[in-house]
């Protein structure tokens, strides 16, 4: 393994960071003027990189060689499959974002490049096949996404949530780093297959706090109860399309992280993580149903609901067999899919001037101002709470089947019973929207851009999604064998 | 004599120093950043001496990286209370309460 062959590995990566650089020297000559050209640009790069990460999706690991810099880094079917979602989800993002900033006052240049190093940094994430490559990965995103949370500088709750997700994101990544020290000190290496190799043989107390303190700092970085408290503030407090971005890019790296270390590195140790991620993944879906009961923001109780989301993806990591985790990226891309529909709905909700709505109750009658948003929305809201006829049912279906699989039945019968919960809260937001007199409140045009990525994102979570569950289920499958061994 | 012992003992005080000062202070949030740092210092305390101990040197290599990435997280942080400030007149913890539910 030659340097060279190192460098061509990570092509997109370098590709992404070149661009960034340059695109960052444009923001600086052109000001904000340039800054839709620096967006457009930004999504042709993150477009590019999509499409060089589709071969090793296609071909997995066989026959290639994926490992880069002596096992730092890898780039193999799992890897290009969470860079997949992540790119689209940035890109996403940098679609609907000029013209909310424009509105809000003006579109900075920074914003796109922003996006952007965030991106590259969880691509890298998802390639790190050793702690160090895992925590400047994560570094680079998370150090992005505070600036980003706190993009509207004038806006006091934009400031606070930046500040929020800053203290908190920081102390999960201290914890995360204490984590790794230990698990370093106590097997002797920081890359996942010496790990691998060393707990095999045996796990002394520091290697177990090691794992356990790991565990807790990812759960910070995917939202899972006890580490959740910032979501909902971060959510309601940073700017939409920075919503839109937080709620997808973010958890699919983080998620696709996890069951990296998780199965890969602790593998030989997954009696000692089970039961933590058993527990994690219920107390998520019952504080996540619970929590966004009584919440009036729209973007809040979509942070709740993601919360949710991601206790039901544990469920698939919590049995620890290879089935789990290709039932989990089934769910994270139908999840990730959705969460961008709705989100791109809630930016469409404005009064008569343009101004964004986000109160539940402002939402009444929506139905009968707007019936494609109100469809749209609602589709979104049962996908979420995953009632059969939408796509977001096969999610929810496929990892259940694992879980019954993997024997673990009463946890299933938990899950289901408090995803009954969970079905509440979406249905009374579909209830304001058809059932309620008109607020009033509700006007404007709806944007050309924004009904296009939504009425793309319903034809995907109607039922013709399913069309999709054949070749994706063996995506998913290629890229969990491509981490397993 | 000075066993590893001693140092994850000393670099696991300072980490619960660090955690507890986030959450049981409720003045000031500069003390937070502090008790950031202290995290990360006590994090390479950890590192180094392992590395020492495993006659190993990826251990010191992350802690540079560490050092590196904890200054660029102090400015950011700096710069986010600086807008924070602009907008509220005030750093008080107690105060970092506009959303709540």
């Amino acid at each position: 393994m030659n340097l060279l062959t190192s460098l061509g590995l990570v092509l997109s990566e370098e590709m992404l960071s070149g661009i960034g650089l340059l695109l960052l020297l444009v923001s600086a000559w052109g000001g904000d003027k340039a800054a839709r050209t620096i967006s457009f640009a930004s999504i042709l790069a993150l477009a590019a990189a999509a499409v060089m990460a589709v071969p090793s999706l296609m071909l997995g690991r066989h026959g290639i060689e994926v490992s880069a810099f002596s096992g730092q880094f890898a780039q193999d079917g799992f890897a290009s499959y969470a860079k997949l979602l992540i790119y689209l989800s940035a890109a996403v993002t940098l679609v609907v974002a000029p013209k909310f900033f424009e509105k809000a006052g003006t579109y900075r240049a920074e914003f796109p490049i922003l996006v952007l190093f965030a991106a590259l940094g969880m691509g890298i994430m998802v390639s790190a096949t050793d702690m160090l490559t895992l925590y400047i990965g994560l570094e680079m995103n998370s150090l992005a996404s505070y600036v980003l949370a706190a993009m509207l500088r004038t806006d006091e709750r934009s400031a606070e949530a930046g500040l929020k997700y800053f203290v908190l994101g920081s102390l999960a990544s201290g914890i995360l780093l204490f984590g790794i020290s230990l698990t370093y000190g106590f097997t002797g290496s920081t890359q996942f297959d010496a790990i691998h190799t060393a707990l095999g043989h045996g796990m002394s107390t520091g290697a177990l706090f090691g794992i356990v303190f790991v565990l807790a700092g990812l759960a910070f970085k995917i939202s899972a109860v006890p580490f959740h408290m910032w979501t909902p503030d971060v959510y309601e407090g940073a700017p939409t399309p920075v919503t839109t971005f937080f709620a997808t890019a973010p958890k699919a790296a983080a998620l696709a992280l996890t069951i990296r270390v998780a199965l890969g590195a602790f593998g030989t140790q997954s009696d000692a993580w089970q039961q933590i991620v058993m527990f994690a993944a219920i107390a998520s879906i019952v504080v996540g149903a619970l929590g966004a009961i009584g919440q009036g923001n729209i973007k809040r109780l979509l942070a709740y609901s993601s919360i949710n989301n991601v206790g039901f993806m544990l469920l698939g990591l919590a049995t620890g067999t290879a089935q789990g985790g290709s039932a989990m990226l089934v769910y994270l891309a139908i999840y990730v899919i959705t969460s961008l529909v709705s989100f791109v709905s809630v930016l469409m909700l404005t009064d008569a001037e343009g101004n964004q709505i986000e109160q539940i109750a402002d939402l009444a009658g929506l139905s009968r101002v707007k019936p494609g948003l109100a469809a749209a929305l609602a589709m979104a809201m049962f996908s979420l709470a995953g009632i059969p006829p939408l796509f977001g049912f096969w999610g929810k279906f496929v990892v259940f089947m694992a879980v019954v699989k993997a024997g673990y039945v009463p946890l299933a019968a938990l899950g289901i019973a408090a995803s009954v919960i969970g079905a509440f809260y979406y249905l009374k937001v579909v209830k304001v929207m058809f059932f309620d007199e008109p607020s009033g409140k509700i006007g404007g045009k709806c944007d050309l851009v924004y009904t296009a990525l939504v009425a793309i994102g319903c034809v995907f979570l109607s039922p013709l999604g399913y069309l999709l569950t054949g070749p994706l289920g063996r995506l998913a499958d290629t890229a969990i064998a491509s981490l397993i061994h | 004599m000075i066993t590893i012992g001693h140092y994850v003992f000393v670099s696991s005080v300072l980490f619960v120093l660090g955690v507890l000062g986030i959450f049981l202070n409720r003045k000031n949030i500069i003390i937070i950043l502090m008790a950031i740092e202290l995290i990360l210092l006590s994090v390479n305390i950890n590192l180094v001496a392992f590395s020492a101990f495993l006659h190993d040197l990826v251990g010191q290599i992350f802690a540079m990286f560490v050092l590196t990435v904890a200054a660029g997280e102090a400015a950011i942080g700096l710069a986010i209370l600086v807008i924070y400030f602009r907008g509220r007149g005030t750093i008080a913890v107690d105060d970092v309460n506009r959303m709540k539910g």
